[in-house]
């Protein structure tokens, strides 16, 4: 089976996870195994993270959405202009923002919905939003649902709501570390989305995965830096087995392991590697 | 004395922050075990909802929104909590209400319900305001906090002036100018300005709105003092922040963005630390063997020492950005989720620091 066919599956992709496990590599990395199969993809950014656009490469576009910008488009288009302008000189869309919680979310996932609807791509990756926001984020347009019930933004929650819940339209890409805590918190994350329901969960992809062979401890001797040295690779590959593996156990989701990548910087040239094997994998 | 030596003997208040995933919890309790083991009445304030510090500090279950005492060696105390912000904001609106039927309208009040636990920006100014009430507190002669990730860490310290700010808006005292003028919330919904508002958001959202904010009424002077009263406790001698990362580009250079508005601020650094190292076991000795097996624990020491080589070129900015010398902590060999793994990581950090850095 191709371990990529779930690219395929919905048009569009939310990466999301906590700070510090690799979201923006995955994103990238998903974007470019994406392209390497012929899709015509877009990469969508929420966290304003210039590094995004150079480890993505310049063939695949990449789009910064920001709740500012994308309220501003929205209202003009809605006829409202005159109202968004003047919210944006007086400066009282902080305001707008407080009477209802969860509206610049609205607003970026409304833009991404619009985005699909075009036909423009076949695949939309979203670098989700910065550490612990995924659930707030995604929950957004129930959540505003419940408060507003009527107007324009009322419509577009509706609309978003609607792409969020139709699995055959977006997933969601939880990311991790093979580590304890990260497992822990995917895994509390995965089972609070289920139980709000309603969104498809993908693949859940375990990042930085330190594959390989244990060493040979035996054969370096005792008390040199290169005993120590393969103590310590075995240590933290016995980890990353144990917990990859207890995710597995616990988690009902299929699961994709991305190498560690043992060169000092991650650059363009590392996504393209790690996009092939993950694409050569099976 | 080592910078963070120098700290958690003399602060008052440590704050830590950077990036998610550095390690800012996990810092900030063995921190906060140090101080204990000082003699310190030390608490611990986290606002990650995730179970990471409970798991950290051995707690079964979760913390709460007041502090637990633990278990701990030593003279002093150790005490941790979680931030509960729609607690901490109905305490606030409780204590500064002139009446208690004020404060019941609105605690009551549908749209106060909906952001006092979920807007952003309102965790900061909660977590600002815990801070202040926990330095208050006579229980406590630490406080140590480990705020979210960089981006929200900031609004964190411009979350009291934000609120002043609001008070001050137009669009604010607009709201509040029909309990002064007698005038109604509807009348005041139709200021064409709130119309525009209304029709974006739904009337009935803005009426929750303008209710709420007439509820506010004479309650701001309260709110400001308590405000002022926080940006002097960021800014005072015995506050220091930890600028906490892990040696890759992403997070230094997150450090450094944060470096910077505290100077900016003229907020105080008090120490960096760097977690999560690769441990470096120096060059392998001679040629790669011939042997397989043999090559692969040469090229294994190889590996790592590159890896740590190449990570403490990604650190050399922030060191020349702040001119501190950072504290260095290695990567384990397994996981840190209970007390044991904690007092290692302390130790690191204190007493082995030297090793540590020996061993770089």
């Amino acid at each position: 089976m191709n371990p990529l066919q779930f690219l395929t599956d919905a048009r569009v992709v939310i990466v999301a996870g906590k700070g510090g496990v690799g979201k923006t590599t995955v994103t990238a990395v998903l974007a470019r195994a994406a392209i390497d199969q012929g899709l015509r993809v877009l990469v969508v950014e929420l966290d304003g993270k210039p590094a995004l656009a150079n480890l993505v490469g310049p063939d695949i576009p990449c789009l910064a959405l920001t709740p500012p910008a994308a309220l501003a488009e929205y209202l003009e288009t809605h006829g409202l202009g005159r109202v968004a302008r003047r919210l944006a000189t007086t400066g009282v869309i902080e305001v707008v923002a407080t009477a209802a919680p969860g509206i610049d979310d609205i607003v970026v996932l409304g833009k991404i919905k619009q985005l699909e609807q075009t036909g423009q791509y076949d695949l939309i990756v979203v670098d989700g939003p910065a550490a612990g926001h995924a659930i707030t984020f995604l929950m957004a347009p129930v959540n505003l649902l419940k408060l507003v019930r009527g107007g324009p933004i009322h419509s577009q929650a509706t609309d978003v709501a609607g792409l969020l819940t139709d699995v055959s339209r977006s997933q969601v890409i939880l990311v991790t570390l093979p580590e304890t805590t990260p497992v822990n918190e995917v895994i509390e994350t995965a089972d609070a989305l289920k139980k709000e329901g309603g969104l498809r969960l993908g693949p859940a992809v375990v990042n930085a995965f330190d594959a390989g062979e244990d060493l040979p401890v035996d054969r370096a001797p005792e008390g040199t830096p290169l005993r120590a040295a393969a103590e310590f690779r075995n240590a933290r590959r016995g980890l990353h087995r144990r917990e990859s593996k207890r995710l597995a156990k616990t988690l009902d989701l299929p699961h994709i392991c991305l190498p560690l990548i043992t060169s000092a910087a991650l650059d363009a040239d590392s996504i393209k590697q790690l996009a092939e094997e993950l694409g050569a994998s099976s | 004395m080592s910078d963070l030596d120098d700290l958690i003997s003399t602060a008052d208040v440590v704050v830590c922050c950077g990036s998610g995933g550095v390690g800012k919890t996990t810092t900030a309790a063995a921190l906060g075990l140090q101080a204990a083991h000082n003699g310190r009445r030390c608490v611990v304030v986290t606002i990650d909802p995730a179970k990471r510090l409970a798991d950290a500090l051995g707690v079964p279950g979760r913390l709460t929104n007041d502090p637990i005492r633990l278990t701990v060696e030593g003279s002093g105390e150790l005490w941790a909590l979680m931030l509960d912000t729609a607690t901490t904001f109905d305490g606030l609106v409780v204590a500064n209400a002139i009446n208690e039927q004020q404060a019941t309208r609105i605690l009551a009040n549908p749209f106060y319900r909906n952001i006092a636990g979920s807007l952003g920006g309102t965790q900061e100014y909660m977590a600002a305001e815990r801070l202040l009430a926990l330095h208050l507190d006579k229980r406590f002669d630490l406080v140590i906090v480990d705020t979210p990730p960089t981006r929200n860490a900031l609004d964190f310290l411009d979350a009291p002036k934000t609120l002043s700010r609001f008070l001050d808006h137009p669009v604010f005292k607009l709201m509040m100018m029909p309990t002064r003028r007698g005038l109604r919330v509807l009348s005041v919904a139709a200021q064409p300005i709130l119309r525009q508002i209304g029709k974006v958001i739904g009337t009935e959202v803005l009426a929750d709105a303008l209710a709420f904010f007439q509820a506010l009424e004479g309650m701001e002077t309260g709110f400001r003092n308590r405000a002022d009263d926080v940006i002097k406790l960021l800014h005072g001698d015995r506050t220091k922040f930890v600028l906490i990362a892990s040696p890759r580009t992403d997070t230094i250079d997150e450090a450094i963005y944060f470096a910077d508005r505290l100077e900016e601020k003229d907020l105080a650094v008090g120490a960096i630390i760097v977690n999560r190292a690769t441990p470096d076991f120096g060059k392998p000795e001679g040629k790669q063997p011939r042997r397989i097996a043999d090559a692969a624990l040469y090229d294994n020491q190889a590996q790592l020492h590159a890896l740590a080589v190449g990570e403490r070129e990604h650190v050399a900015p922030l060191v020349a950005d702040t001119g501190r010398k950072p504290t260095w902590v290695p990567l384990l060999p397994g996981d840190v989720h209970d007390l044991d793994a904690l007092d290692t990581i302390r130790s690191l950090l204190f007493t082995g620091s030297a090793t540590a850095e020996a061993s770089r």
